[in-house]
């Protein structure tokens, strides 16, 4: 029992990390009805630039706030360069327009900053702590902390504040929010800044967990399944869809694996992901569509 | 009742004046030519015709959807209180007091029916206090929208969602409401208490409204003057009564006998 929970709770941690991607996608998606394809470079460039700044001796929370300013610039050179030439085409057109823009942002990254392997350290250790006879992993906790905190903050944004219902207006209706004075392109550059700072945020994590390198990009095919699961419109969603897809995973692996081989992990959240198109295609907090009958 | 031929004088005291103005769409699809018209202060006045004769587009142009259409006004030019508006955005124009309630009222559905009333304020930038007093006089107008105010748009009938659309313009606090179709898919006793609140909202509130109608007969009621359109024309306009009582609209409508 003590193994099956260690595996669970573990997975659940690491879900997080799944959660902290998926955020982003949310946010954009949200905002102007597309999955944001170039997300995983953003996370990419983020982490990269910042590795950078501190290998030449920049501090922590100065390289922070020097990588949050590029970010929000590059989101203002993609609001101007591509959305803003895009407005009112189909979402494949726009979808199309960020794969193309993953492949620039990703290329930009490694121009800048080069290719190589960066290793990151953030000052947190890797021992495990002992909790209830589990152990679990103190950076797990540390990253799921830092996730815990990044939704309430988001939750706070879209919720209580005037650009949140501005942002949740344009996801329903983006005719009715320009008709009533929503300025889009102002509120499309804010969702960019901010997807860029979860981008960051995700960058720094999973750069100190796994090494900055290019592989990073790749981890937008993770989110997909957590996306399905949760739902495209939710913060929540993302958040529970990556810890069942973390904890799914791990437990797959560990108790189905043997059976049949193992190597479980890496495909059954797309099982599971398309189990949930079957029964609930707009996941489990998506926005349903209204409509009366 | 007036021929369109006539050239319109700019009148010094009009709150809109359209100056033959045309629209294309996705740069090859005809939408309205020649369409000169105006609105007086404090007035209602009805742009009737037919599914397809230009109503809305008219509408559109005027409040600067035209773009977000993939449309473009190609010739003439749209005066707002004496200013040339003909290339103003939405935002530079609801935060003038010119709002449009579309057509099929558009409410924001997943939001609650007090957050679709607080979007229309927005681009002033009020306090938190003007926004709440902008709040109580909504619904004062609609008390129903205060009992409903918690509940999501997307879930209140066809009459409380034309209410909540036309709250959010109200939100603006604006001097000229374009109000497309309010009629559309409501009972008649519903379209008669919306009608009655524009009514209201004129008389009391000093409010100007451009609205386009199928249902002539109760737009004609309450509207001081009226343009009558056929495939992007105006044909006819003049005093509401003059055009009820004229063989103006049964010939738009149903053709020349």
């Amino acid at each position: 029992m003590n193994f099956f929970l260690e595996v669970f709770t573990g997975g659940l941690l690491a879900g997080v990390m799944y959660s902290l991607v998926a955020i982003g996608f949310v946010l954009i998606y949200k905002a102007s009805g597309v999955f944001n394809f170039a997300q995983g470079s953003m996370v990419l460039f983020a982490a990269l630039t910042f590795v950078s700044l501190v290998e030449r001796g920049i501090p922590f929370w100065g390289a922070f706030a020097i990588t949050l300013i590029t970010m929000a610039v590059l989101a203002w050179l993609i609001e101007v360069l591509v959305l803003r030439q895009l407005v009112n085409r189909s979402p494949i057109t726009l979808f199309m327009a960020t794969l193309g823009l993953s492949y620039i942002v990703e290329g930009l990254a490694q121009a800048v900053w080069g290719a190589q392997v960066h290793a990151l350290d953030i000052g947190i250790n890797d021992e495990p702590y002992e909790v209830f006879g589990i152990l679990l992993s103190q950076f797990d906790l540390f990253a799921a902390g830092i996730a815990g905190g990044l939704v309430a903050l988001l939750g706070f944004l879209f919720n209580k504040t005037r650009i949140g219902i501005s942002l949740r207006a344009v996801a329903d209706d983006q005719l009715a929010a320009l008709a009533v004075g929503i300025k889009l392109q102002r509120l499309w550059l804010i969702v960019w800044a901010v997807a860029g700072f979860v981008g960051l945020v995700a960058g720094i994590l999973w750069g100190a967990r796994v090494g900055v390198q290019f592989s990073l990009s790749l981890i937008v095919l993770k989110a997909l399944p957590v996306l399905i699961i949760g739902g495209f419109t939710s913060i929540e969603g993302a958040i529970v869809g990556g810890l069942i897809v973390g904890a799914s995973e791990k437990l797959a692996e560990v108790f189905i694996g043997p059976l049949i081989g193992g190597g479980i992990e890496n495909w059954f959240p797309y099982v599971l992901a398309m189990l949930f198109l079957l029964v609930r295609p707009y996941g489990l907090f998506g926005d349903k569509a209204i409509e009366r009958v | 009742m007036s021929q369109t031929s006539e050239k319109l004088n700019p009148a010094a005291d009009a709150i809109l004046q359209l100056d033959n103005i045309e629209v294309i769409y996705e740069k090859v699809i005809f939408a309205i030519k020649h369409i000169s018209l105006q609105v007086g202060p404090q007035a209602i006045v009805a742009l009737l015709g037919a599914n397809g004769a230009g109503k809305s587009t008219i509408l559109k142009a005027i409040s600067g959807l035209i773009p977000a259409q993939r449309g473009e006004i190609v010739q003439g030019r749209i005066f707002y209180q004496g200013l040339d508006v003909t290339q103003a955005t939405p935002a530079q124009l609801v935060s003038q007091g010119l709002v449009q309630v579309l057509e099929g009222r558009h409410c924001f559905g997943h939001l609650t029916v007090e957050e679709n009333l607080l979007t229309g304020a927005f681009v002033r930038r009020p306090s938190a206090k003007v926004l709440s007093q902008e709040l109580e006089k909504v619904y004062n107008f609609f008390p129903r929208l205060k009992l409903l105010r918690k509940n999501h748009a997307g879930y209140t009938s066809g009459g409380e969602q034309q209410m909540v659309a036309i709250g959010r313009a109200l939100m603006a606090n604006p001097k000229l409401i374009l109000l497309d179709e309010p009629s559309m898919g409501l009972a008649p006793q519903i379209v008669e208490e919306i009608f009655e609140i524009v009514h209201q909202l004129q008389q009391t509130q000093g409010l100007s409204f451009l609205l386009a109608e199928q249902n002539a007969t109760v737009a004609l009621r309450y509207a001081d003057y009226a343009y009558v359109l056929e495939s992007g024309h105006i044909t006819h306009h003049g005093d509401a009564q003059t055009i009820a009582s004229s063989q103006a609209l049964s010939d738009s409508y149903l053709g020349k006998q």
